[in-house]
């Protein structure tokens, strides 16, 4: 098998099993690992992973289809996740994320066609008080609005890190 | 009017987050106390005389809880600290961690003191991945000053802190889905009993604990268990955090006495509603909590007062609805949030939250029939009371409520439509 983690991942994968009497406790730490590493989780990534942890693959399935933080296919380098629940919803969500899918061309769900940006919505995601609120890969940005939103995307498009 | 505060106190001090700062402002001091000079069972005394409940949803009396984790077992015993905040609405412990993380440390190894562990897990919801980081420091601070690890402060007592994120299951906030996932498997919650606290984590005894839970457990040894309970109610004691939001003048986190007006936290403390808006509904205790009319907020935030108007203090999360918010909307959010992370292994739950999801879907894009109604309360009670966590439950009088309280407003909307 070609795929493997690099060896600063090794590393921690080793320091990560340790921290459990049982190895599959490690599932959840390492498959988070493993998107930083390969983007997302595919059939390849799965049986690596199973392998490192001695358990069968389909063990490894049931969780990636489980959490909704894994992903099974490519995510844009930036994924936008706009919560819709109550409080940010009481604070026009709604408008919020049709403005962003106006903007990036993409209904959510969907992926911009240079894989820049990917757009979700999610449920609560903790920080009401600054609804409405959004996460951008771990980045979290609140009490939003349409002058904001062009702000926050203007810098992401132009961010030639790439 | 100035409340004390146990929890945010000393917030505003700068880099509170940081050991030699908590330290600076009697920080570990309660710890010193607890393994220095205290026997675990007097410490369990004081939790117990404390009569804190729960801050996480269920309001179960910690020291009772501990109580039932056996004392003499040759099985090893874990602490599973509920970081999982998924019910919406809320963010207190989000603050806590953030703010202070060493006040839930110091809770943690008191109580695995207390109870008898070795091990320790913090497990913290996915999206929460810098307040993670910043807990990974405040754990590594506390192993460098021998708070944590081997022989800790020379009393032969030694425990590990480890955090571990979840991905993004509300149900792993429910105790036996967190076991399951902190095992690595789907969040699926355990048939109950056995309890946790005889067979938990690797079918070992298990104590499950949320944040802001065991944040109260320094002060109550610094202060003892009687003084506790006078900062609250004889039988929830202690002060909460409410986590404010939704069409409300000042979100945020307010910290007060349990037993605090729910109608004075909102227009005195929060300040009323946003400009130019009325109070509509209130939803007390995250988005589970049945939700209350504007009429019924007159009333002291404690479990026990919350329980007898049918509705939850839950995790003490109050969701401010305005006069403008249509309350089919309302009951959208919520039907779709159930539907969303219904685990799906009881069928009820899995099938229920669907089929409302769907009803109410048409319901709010005009195609509703007024039998919908009582579609929707058919299904309700079918979920109620036949699944096997609380989740069921939850989704079930959630909808009820909006429906009964509501019930002329939204026929009028499926008539008004037509």
């Amino acid at each position: 098998m070609s795929l493997n983690f690099s060896s600063k991942a090794k590393v921690q994968i080793k320091e990560i099993i340790k921290r459990y009497p049982e190895k599959q406790s490690a599932l959840l730490p390492i498959l988070h690992l493993a998107q930083k590493e390969f983007g997302y989780i595919n059939n390849e990534v799965e049986k690596l992973v199973a392998e490192i942890l001695e358990i069968k693959p389909i063990k490894v399935r049931e969780v990636v289809t489980f959490y909704t933080m894994f992903y099974q296919k490519p995510i844009g380098k930036y994924h936008i996740k706009v919560c819709k629940n109550i409080s940010c919803s009481l604070h026009g969500a709604e408008n919020l994320i049709n403005y962003i899918s106006k903007k990036l061309g993409i209904k959510v769900g969907e992926i911009t066609q240079d894989q820049k940006f990917t757009l979700s919505t999610v449920e609560c995601i903790g920080a009401c008080e600054h609804a409405p609120c959004m996460q951008i890969n771990s980045e979290y940005y609140g009490n939003l609005d349409e002058k904001k939103i062009d702000l926050i995307l203007e810098r992401l498009t132009n961010n030639t890190n790439d | 009017m100035i409340e004390e505060k146990l929890i945010t106190k000393n917030l505003e001090v700068e880099n509170l987050y940081k050991i030699e700062i908590y330290q600076k402002y009697n920080g570990y001091q309660a710890l010193k106390k607890a393994l220095l000079q205290m026997t675990p069972n007097q410490i369990l005394e004081e939790v117990k005389k404390a009569n804190l409940r729960g801050r996480g949803g269920a309001g179960f009396p910690a020291g009772v809880k501990w109580s039932f984790v056996p004392k003499h077992t040759n099985k090893p015993k874990y602490l599973c600290v509920n970081a999982d905040e998924g019910e919406p609405g809320t963010f207190k412990d989000r603050f806590i961690m953030t703010n202070n993380p060493h006040l839930l440390i110091e809770g943690i190894i008191i109580t695995c003191y207390c109870v008898g562990i070795h091990t320790a897990y913090i497990y913290i919801r996915g999206e929460y991945e810098h307040v993670a980081q910043r807990l990974e420091g405040a754990v590594q601070e506390a192993y460098q000053n021998n708070y944590l690890g081997k022989n800790i402060l020379n009393t032969g007592f030694s425990l590990n802190l480890y955090i571990h994120r979840g991905a993004g299951a509300y149900i792993c906030g429910e105790e036996t889905a967190l076991l399951e996932s902190l095992e690595g498997k789907r969040g699926h919650p355990r048939l109950k009993p056995p309890f946790p606290a005889s067979v938990g984590l690797y079918k070992c005894p298990t104590v499950i604990n949320n944040v802001e839970t065991l944040s109260n457990i320094p002060v109550i040894v610094l202060k003892g268990g009687e003084w506790f309970v006078k900062k609250g109610l004889p039988k929830d004691g202690g002060t909460r955090l409410f986590s404010i939001s939704g069409s409300i003048k000042n979100p945020g986190i307010y910290e007060l006495p349990t037993g605090t007006n729910l109608k004075d936290i909102i227009f005195n403390y929060a300040g009323g509603l946003k400009e130019g808006r009325e109070l509509k509904a209130v939803i007390p205790g995250g988005l589970s909590a049945p939700i209350l009319k504007a009429d019924e907020i007159d009333i002291p935030m404690d479990c026990e007062s919350i329980m007898n108007i049918n509705s939850m203090l839950g995790s003490s999360a109050i969701i401010v609805i305005d006069n403008e918010t249509p309350i089919i909307h309302v009951l959208k959010i919520i039907v779709n949030f159930y539907a969303h992370e219904s685990c799906g292994q009881c069928t009820p739950c899995r099938n229920g939250t669907w089929w409302m999801k769907n009803i109410v879907k048409r319901i709010y894009e005009g195609h509703g029939k007024l039998r919908d109604i009582d579609n929707l309360l058919r299904i309700a009670d079918n979920i109620y009371g036949k699944t096997l966590c609380p989740m069921g439950d939850a989704a079930s009088m959630a909808v009820q409520a909006v429906l009964e309280k509501f019930r002329e407003e939204i026929e009028n909307y499926i008539q008004g439509r037509k």
